[in-house]
């Protein structure tokens, strides 16, 4: 035998493992099998599962009490005929634009202010001071922004009529109470942005930040024409989670306003609840939940079709 | 041109120093504020201006808040629901990412692809049949029930994946040659590595279900079950606007544990936070 043919024979023998799987190979499979079972029976029972059950029962009537019956469409056309449905979907888009585009402005500006020029111990005072919200509870925050905002005694309208402002109808008059949810929303969830943006900017290579200062760029025009396209991957990560959790808002409105006074802070999400839990209509909260889901895929796929055109990735 | 830089930024930085100082007052200003009114006697507790150190403090409103609803159930409640959500998710995530990482089986890409997108669907879609399905398991209105589904956990699991694959793959190929099998791999080789990653999943787990809200608020529908969110909510129902610290008083007691995570696991919690955003 040339020491040719001893090769290809050893790389036959390496190429070609034998057919049946190797104690070792089935060890591994039953390991995963074992390890993945958990969180795969979890997902299918609590997710999967829950989603097709939501499009079946948005196809019908149900209370619980009585057996369901067939209600084909009705669901959605009553959704779309439904004033409270309808006004929900247009509360939610009005409180997810102004939320989000507050969170994200006051993040971005925050974040670019809190450069490495701070000292040290400044910086981590003022981030942990950003970030400290997001650990409580959205619920009992809300408990202690209806006493801030309470139109005699409330500590904001007292604040504002040292500059002069009239006491504001806040949580009680439809034109002000939407705002009120917005700016106690936007108080607890802006370091959530504020967190992604400080981390955005410190994969920014320090050298494009000199080069550009070499150039003669400054301020604020130096962030617009470098920074921010450098911060693009950032800002869309950002949007597309601040819009998602957004569309999902139920705490503040649910503690602030109990969705009114009227419809006026009444979002999709509170619909769902009232219509499941308070009202026993079944279907009806399928349908709107299955929209609400339809929702937020739309918007997030078009979040990602316009990042094509406007993000830069280095 | 370095001094001159550091000169024309003297004036500047510190109109932002004084601006990110006003910002963080109004972030904190009603923390601060609900911690010293729930020190004022209830009855003066709703007078303006506010104090922020009350001129007779007391803890008389904290005495109230005992008396009229049961904290210590409530926090019990809390307490257990958030543990074993926490330990419940280190293990699922933690077995599950390993899978994913580091061992080799068929539809490895379809499994994780179903668990990843399983983060895209909102709770609020699938609540009513996961209310179903836990009734038809009897566990409505029990504090299993809030925990068992929480159990599974898409992030978690993409988390302890990134983390796994993030460790030298030398190591478990040096206990093979030494004749460990993949369990043995597992246990004595990659495991004892895994703890800041879970820590991660546990701090951020802790977080989010001590302040949950709408689960609790359709699972649990007797009072024995409340857990302090929902206790906090019905206390300021029961007492309307009447007293103030009270209310107040009750908000402080439920933020000391958050507060406690907030200064333990300040990192872990931002680095979770971070990544559940980067990593999207």
């Amino acid at each position: 035998m040339t020491t040719t043919q001893h090769r290809a024979e050893a790389k036959a023998a390496v190429r070609k493992p034998e057919p049946r799987p190797s104690a070792r190979e089935r060890g591994t499979r039953l390991l995963a099998a074992l390890f993945l079972a958990p969180t795969v029976i979890g997902v299918l029972v609590f997710t999967v599962v829950p989603i097709a059950g939501s499009v079946v029962l948005s196809f019908f009537h149900w209370n619980v009490i009585d057996s369901p019956t067939f209600a084909g469409t009705d669901n959605y056309r009553a959704a779309f005929t439904d004033d409270t449905v309808l006004v929900s979907f247009s509360n939610t888009l009005v409180f997810m634009f102004f939320a989000v585009a507050l969170q994200l402005l006051l993040a971005l500006v925050l974040a670019l202010a809190l450069d490495n020029r701070l000292p040290g111990w400044l910086r981590s005072t003022f981030r942990s001071a950003f970030f400290f919200p997001l650990v409580l509870s959205a619920a009992s925050i809300s408990v202690v922004m209806k006493y801030l905002f309470n139109q005699e005694f409330g500590v904001i309208n007292w604040l504002l009529g040292h500059v002069g402002i009239d006491p504001v109808p806040w949580l009680t008059s439809e034109d002000s109470a939407m705002a009120a949810v917005v700016l106690v929303y936007v108080w607890q969830q802006f370091g959530f942005s504020f967190l992604l943006f400080v981390g955005g900017l410190n994969n920014i290579p320090k050298e494009i930040h000199e080069a550009a200062s070499l150039d003669g760029a400054t301020g604020i025009r130096k962030h617009l024409a470098i920074t921010l396209p450098l911060l693009s991957p950032t800002l869309l990560v950002a949007s597309v989670v601040g819009i998602i959790n957004a569309l999902q808002v139920f705490e503040q409105p649910y503690v602030l306003t109990d969705g009114g006074p009227g419809d006026s802070t009444r979002t999709v999400v509170m619909v769902i609840y009232q219509s499941a839990f308070e009202q026993l209509r079944f279907g009806e909260a399928s349908a709107v939940g299955v929209l609400l889901f339809a929702l937020i895929l739309a918007v997030t796929a078009l979040q990602f079709r316009l990042s094509r055109r406007f993000v830069h990735y280095q | 041109m370095i001094p001159v830089n550091r000169m024309t930024y003297g004036l500047s930085s510190w109109a932002r120093i004084a601006g990110l100082g006003v910002v963080a007052l109004l972030t904190l200003g009603p923390v601060i504020w609900t911690v010293s009114t729930s020190l004022r006697a209830p009855a003066e507790s709703f007078d303006l201006p506010p104090q922020i150190i009350p001129s007779a403090p007391t803890t008389e409103a904290y005495s109230q808040v005992f008396a009229q609803i049961d904290v210590w159930l409530f926090a019990l409640n809390s307490t257990l629901v958030t543990a074993l959500i926490a330990v419940g998710q280190m293990i699922t995530a933690g077995l599950a990412g390993y899978a994913f990482a580091r061992l080799e089986f068929r539809f490895k890409k379809p499994l994780f692809g179903l668990v990843l997108a399983t983060m895209m669907v909102p709770l609020q879609v699938t609540i009513v049949p996961v209310f179903l399905i836990l009734k038809s398991m009897g566990l409505t209105d029990t504090l299993l029930g809030l925990i068992i589904p929480a159990w599974p956990t898409a992030f978690g699991t993409f988390l302890m994946r990134q983390y796994f694959l993030g460790m030298p793959k030398d190591l478990g190929e040096a206990a093979m040659i030494d004749g460990a099998g993949p369990w043995r791999i597992f246990r004595s080789v990659y495991a004892p590595l895994a703890a800041p990653g879970l820590a991660i999943v546990g701090v951020l787990a802790f977080n989010y279900h001590w302040n949950e809200f709408f689960r609790p608020l359709i699972l649990e529908t007797s009072t024995d079950n409340f857990t302090l969110p929902l206790g906090l909510v019905s206390l300021q129902g029961n007492l309307g606007t009447g007293s103030v610290s009270v209310v107040l008083a009750g908000v402080v007691l439920s933020m000391i544990p958050a507060i406690a995570v907030f200064a333990v696991g300040q990192r872990p919690l931002r680095e979770g936070i971070t990544s559940a955003g980067v990593n999207r």
